[in-house]
């Protein structure tokens, strides 16, 4: 648990009309509403036929600007919020950039139906959560899942790990770091298509 | 939504934000080699850009929900959900299945789950704490340098404590006794919250809320206990008394991470630092030892507490690499 320390938004609080949302509750907020939201998001901006690098900074540009915003207020609705931001972002750099590609405006097009599309049921049965945490793991490279099952089942540290797979710790740390985005990618994004396919 | 990120720094790209968040985040969690320093880093790094703590923010998200499904998926029952039937009949289907069947229904080790099918072992280190949520709403909280061996059946639930400290939370269910065994004895739950204790061959089970039957093995005697009793048994002897709601909430200080001292002396005050840390306390004489303190302490920090004994105390303080030795 951290709690983000305050200094960081110090400069806006004395310029800030109303009340400023405590780090604390944007931090709530972003993960119970804004992150069952990007498996959609970033679908939608991979239509825009851009490139994986391209598509992780839009998105963290998006993520930046609705917490900015919630800073300040929280939203009424945050999938509205959400994608509202990213179709600016997208025309700004459509603009930006002088493409005039017909995907590009047909895919914001797009963008309407998925703001006015219910949010999926985030209630979660623990069965079909045991499900997609098996998927997961599935998916993962051998030495990735290894690693994973060592340190969060068997509850072993970095450098337990390191001896008992007789490799270096950095080796460890690596693999558990790469486990983790690995993970996120699967739960947060492909998860979804998994969803909807059952 | 006109203003641009409050924060120092410009992120840089999202990929290389997203590595840098996950390695604090694995460094962090592993705890052993995180040091203040390192602690620091991470806020620095976290206040300098709000696309820093999102990415952290997020990736914590996913470890913590990567944990929660662990503890769900590892008292599955056999039988029960239809994924693991099938793969319980077919244990040793080689390294990929032995992984995903770890996390099904592993608490510490994988191949004593592969052993023994229906059991699962928990277990803490010194120092460590772990909630397990059970398949059957209840959850069992263990203390530091605890073991616990789970077994479910379709008509019992039969929980050892083979060592250490747990707080359980049971959901009640007639027609599946919950009972926990320890140090000889069984604690039957009737609809309970309560904590069990084993001591060597003694056993303390101080009642939450509810009741639970406290059955002595070896006294043959049995008690019903009530919020607010605590019973004390032994190989010979059973007796129970009660506490009050202060004095439980004392007992429970653990979960909150701090030891709750109330007129105690320093011999039991070591006891329970000793509990919880690898670095002892030892008590040099029976002067020092009789001295009575009143406080709320946390429980790792066995430094501190040694400052205290010295600047407060005025006791003599002498620290070593694994003890610290405390004498008038």
């Amino acid at each position: 648990m951290v709690e983000t320390p305050e200094t960081g938004r110090a400069t806006t609080a004395t310029n800030t009309v109303g009340d400023p949302v405590r780090m604390s509750e944007v931090r709530v907020w972003f993960v119970r509403e804004v992150l069952p939201l990007e498996s959609v998001l970033i679908q939608f901006l991979k239509r825009s036929r851009r490139n994986r690098a391209d598509v992780e900074d839009i998105c963290q540009d998006v993520y930046m600007r609705v917490c900015a915003a919630a800073s300040e207020e929280l939203p009424k609705s945050t999938r509205a919020l959400v994608f509202t931001v990213a179709r600016n972002l997208l025309i700004n750099r459509i603009k930006h950039e002088q493409i005039v590609s017909i995907e590009a405006v047909e895919d914001l097009d797009v963008l309407n139906i998925a703001i006015d599309e219910p949010a999926p049921d985030r209630v979660v049965i623990a069965r079909e959560e045991l499900r997609r945490l098996q998927k997961v793991l599935e998916k993962l490279p051998e030495r990735i899942r290894t690693a994973l099952v060592m340190h969060k089942i068997d509850g072993l540290s970095i450098a337990e790990i390191a001896v008992r797979l007789n490799v270096g710790e950095r080796t460890v740390k690596r693999d558990l770091s790469d486990g983790v985005r690995a993970m996120a990618e699967i739960l947060l994004r492909e998860d979804a298509d998994i969803r909807r396919a059952t | 939504m006109s203003k641009e990120a409050i924060d120092t720094v410009a992120p840089g790209p999202a990929l290389d934000v997203q590595a840098r968040a996950a390695d604090f985040l694995v460094a962090r969690r592993d705890r052993q080699a995180w040091s203040d320093g390192h602690e620091e880093a991470l806020q620095t790094w976290l206040s300098e850009s709000m696309a820093h703590r999102i990415a952290f923010w997020r990736l914590e998200s996913v470890w913590d929900r990567a944990d929660r499904l662990n503890a769900l998926s590892s008292l599955a029952q056999p039988g029960k959900p239809a994924v693991l039937a099938a793969r319980r009949k077919t244990p040793l289907i080689g390294m990929i299945a032995a992984a995903v069947m770890g996390v099904i229904a592993i608490g510490t080790s994988t191949s004593l789950w592969l052993s023994q099918p229906h059991k699962t072992t928990y277990e803490t280190p010194v120092g460590g704490r772990q909630t397990v949520p059970l398949a059957d709403g209840s959850s069992i909280e263990l203390n530091t340098n605890t073991i616990l061996r789970t077994k479910f059946t379709k008509d019992r639930r039969v929980v050892e404590l083979v060592r250490g400290e747990a707080l359980f939370d049971v959901k009640h269910d007639a027609a599946r006794p919950f009972v926990v065994l320890a140090a000889n004895h069984r604690v039957v739950d009737l609809g309970t919250k309560f904590l069990v204790r084993e001591d060597g061959a003694s056993l303390r089970v101080a009642l939450i809320e509810g009741s639970a039957r406290l059955e002595a093995r070896g006294t043959a005697k049995s008690a019903v206990l009530l919020p607010g009793d605590e019973a004390h048994a032994t190989a010979r002897s059973l007796f129970v008394t009660r506490k009050s709601s202060n004095e439980m909430a004392r007992e429970l200080g653990w979960q909150r991470g701090v030891l709750v001292f109330q007129r105690t002396t320093l011999v039991e005050v070591a006891n329970e630092y000793n509990r919880y840390n690898h670095r002892k306390i030892v008590i040099g004489d029976a002067k020092a030892g009789a001295r009575v303190i009143t406080a709320t302490l946390p429980t790792h920090d066995v430094e501190g507490f040694a400052r205290m004994a010295r600047n407060f105390l005025g006791l003599r303080v002498s620290e070593r690499e694994a003890e610290i030795v405390i004498s008038y």
